[in-house]
């Protein structure tokens, strides 16, 4: 019971590093980037391939899929998302499918669509179990909780304490108000879209080894993204980290207690509480 | 006769070069005999692209999950063939039937909320409904698809027969059909009812079309017409599998509407025969990376704006 919760907790933390650089360029820049986990894999593979080719450590691995993902998001983000912004959601919505096939097709051309294995480092593979075995704490996890956590603490004080985090809350409140506050609103959109796109390919190569890395993988996890979005909301990150959890635990409860219906249980959830408050659980008021 | 008055009726009058075009396409089973199966299966997507124009169209519902609807009347066509009556046009009306009830229900879900709460819902729908056909396997035979399903003879005179020359009259009667029925609600005080929403509707709504309930129709009504053209895919082929609720599908057939124009009757025809001629190039030529292609294409479309498609000479102009 209470190893699934923790393993529910890990998962949901995963989810939450992974989705919310979508949830801020949909609240920033009210884009609808379904392309959001090409992204996450393109981090993931960034791991595997430096891993197997380079022999690079795991640990050295994070930082630089981080750092690749958001030097590559701040590129797609100035040559070809920006010139999406101003058009209508179904452009958005076709111009993201058709780089996520892009992505799907030429990850699988260039590196096969065999699914990828992670090797963790030793110390990273044990068990520990408390309380004769009520909760078993996969090691792995357990840092994949930690390291989210520490992130959702700098994420939460860069957007509240520093000054960069004040333009950037007052660019999604009003983009006109703020551009005329002289914010450059273009360059807090590239930085954003860049550490969000990093932090997705970080969530990615964390997630290799728990969620399963193939070509694919943009496609599958698509929905997992935007139901965290949709039913957090945008406007923080204190929504999304809880639909994250809630997402988290009540898939892998689901997959335990009932595998027969596995995924019908969260999107009928999804759907209910869309249909009940469909501008998200936590968001502040219905706009 | 005011301005108006007359700009509408000339929007009602079918013009001569659609006559044209429609006897020929009727008549393309006699013309290409040997393509008698592919002519049906575009038929089929062609139907169903025209089902999505009603409610991305006209009615500006963006749906990536329309392959629900598809996959509802496969199944429900091919289940009651094998188990009630194998009579093709009972199938379908019940097919038809069906998913109207499904698109009913699932209509109140697309009322309320942004584009991405109606994204998410209407494919959360199709995600549903896959995962129960792939569950249910005592019915739908899971993930192997539903076999033997053997239909009866259309009208108890033509038995489908293995060149498919059954099949696309069968479907090109059908969606013939369909289309001067859609002709005749698009340009009724109805269809232009839903054009106001899409356009503004609280606009509409302050001059007293009731949205809610228009809305609630249109989705209807496009659902019925996508599982009729799912039930249509069963019965040519006498097989339903999951992938007929695939998000490839949703997303394809946004595609060719997008392709074809939206908004327009002719839209879902002309992209669904661009996309599947496109399909059967490009996989000729690399058959696992088509998609790849795809991508790129819709990428490209995108970024030069899809108004412009069919217009080449504004291609040089900067957006």
């Amino acid at each position: 019971m209470l190893t699934l919760l923790f393993d529910g907790v890990a998962y949901g933390m995963l989810l939450f590093i992974l989705s919310i650089g979508l949830a801020v360029t949909l609240g920033l820049m009210n884009f609808i980037n379904l392309a959001h986990g090409a992204f996450a894999m393109a981090g993931g593979y960034t791991t595997v391939l430096l891993m197997q080719h380079a022999g690079l450590p795991f640990l050295l691995c994070m930082p630089l899929a981080f750092v690749f993902t958001a030097l590559l998001g701040a590129v797609m983000e100035a040559t070809l998302y920006r010139r999406m912004y101003n058009k209508p959601h179904l452009d958005q919505v076709l111009f993201s499918i058709g780089l996520t096939f892009m992505a799907v097709a030429g990850v699988d051309y260039f590196v096969g669509s065999t699914q990828q294995l992670v090797q963790l480092p030793e110390f990273l593979k044990g068990r520990t179990e408390l309380w004769d075995g009520a909760l078993g704490m996969g090691h792995y996890r357990l840092a994949i909780i930690a390291v989210c956590a520490v992130l959702t603490l700098v994420l939460q004080l860069l957007l509240v304490r520093t000054r960069f985090g004040s333009q950037l809350r007052a660019a999604v409140d009003n983009q006109r108000v703020a551009a005329g506050l002289g914010i450059d609103v273009n360059k807090v959109f590239l930085l954003t879209f860049a550490v969000g796109s990093g932090l997705a390919g970080l969530g990615g190569a964390l997630g290799a080894e728990v969620l399963g890395l193939d070509p694919i993988f943009p496609l599958k996890f698509m929905i997992y993204f935007l139901i965290v979005v949709a039913v957090g909301g945008t406007s923080g990150l204190t929504g999304p980290l809880l639909a994250a959890l809630l997402l988290g635990i009540a898939d892998v409860a689901g997959k335990y207690y009932i595998p027969k219906l596995g995924a019908f249980i969260v999107y009928s959830l999804m759907i209910l509480i869309l249909l009940w408050r469909p501008q998200g659980l936590f968001s502040r008021s219905g706009k | 006769m005011n301005r108006v008055a007359l700009s509408l009726s000339l929007a009602t009058k079918p013009l001569w070069w659609e006559f044209a075009l429609w006897a020929f396409l009727l008549s393309l089973p006699l013309l290409l005999p040997t393509h008698a199966l592919l002519i049906s299966e575009i038929t089929i997507i062609a139907l169903f692209a025209m089902s999505l124009d009603l409610i991305l169209g006209y009615s500006g519902i963006v749906s990536l999950g329309h392959a629900a609807f598809f996959g509802m009347g496969a199944y429900s066509a091919a289940l009651f063939a094998k188990y009630i009556n194998p009579d093709p046009l009972l199938g379908l009306a019940v097919a038809t039937a069906v998913t109207a009830l499904l698109g009913a229900f699932c209509s109140l879900g697309v009322l309320r909320g942004s584009d991405l709460t109606r994204l998410m819902v209407t494919l959360g729908v199709a995600l549903i409904l896959q995962e129960l056909a792939n569950k249910l396997d005592f019915i739908t035979g899971g993930a192997d698809g539903l076999q033997g399903v053997v239909m009866g003879s259309v009208l108890g005179q033509f038995e489908f027969d293995l060149m498919g020359q059954t099949a696309a009259w069968y479907t090109l009667s059908i969606t013939l059909a369909v289309f001067l029925l859609l002709r005749q609600v698009v340009v009724s005080p109805f269809g232009f009812s839903l054009q106001a929403i899409r356009d503004n509707a609280l606009r509409a709504q302050a001059i007293g079309i009731p949205v809610h309930a228009r809305l609630i129709a249109a989705y209807t009504l496009a659902a019925a017409l996508a599982g009729m053209a799912g039930g249509l895919q069963a019965q040519t082929t006498g097989f339903a599998s999951l992938d007929v609720f695939g998000f490839d599908r949703s997303a394809d057939v946004l595609l060719m509407l997008v392709i074809g124009g939206t908004g327009w009757l002719w839209g879902g025809i002309v992209g669904a025969v661009v996309f599947k001629s496109l399909h059967s190039i490009i996989s000729a030529w690399t058959p696992q990376y088509w998609t790849f292609w795809l991508g790129l294409f819709l990428v490209l479309l995108m970024l030069l704006g899809r108004a412009r498609l069919l217009r080449p000479w504004t291609w040089g102009r900067r957006a």
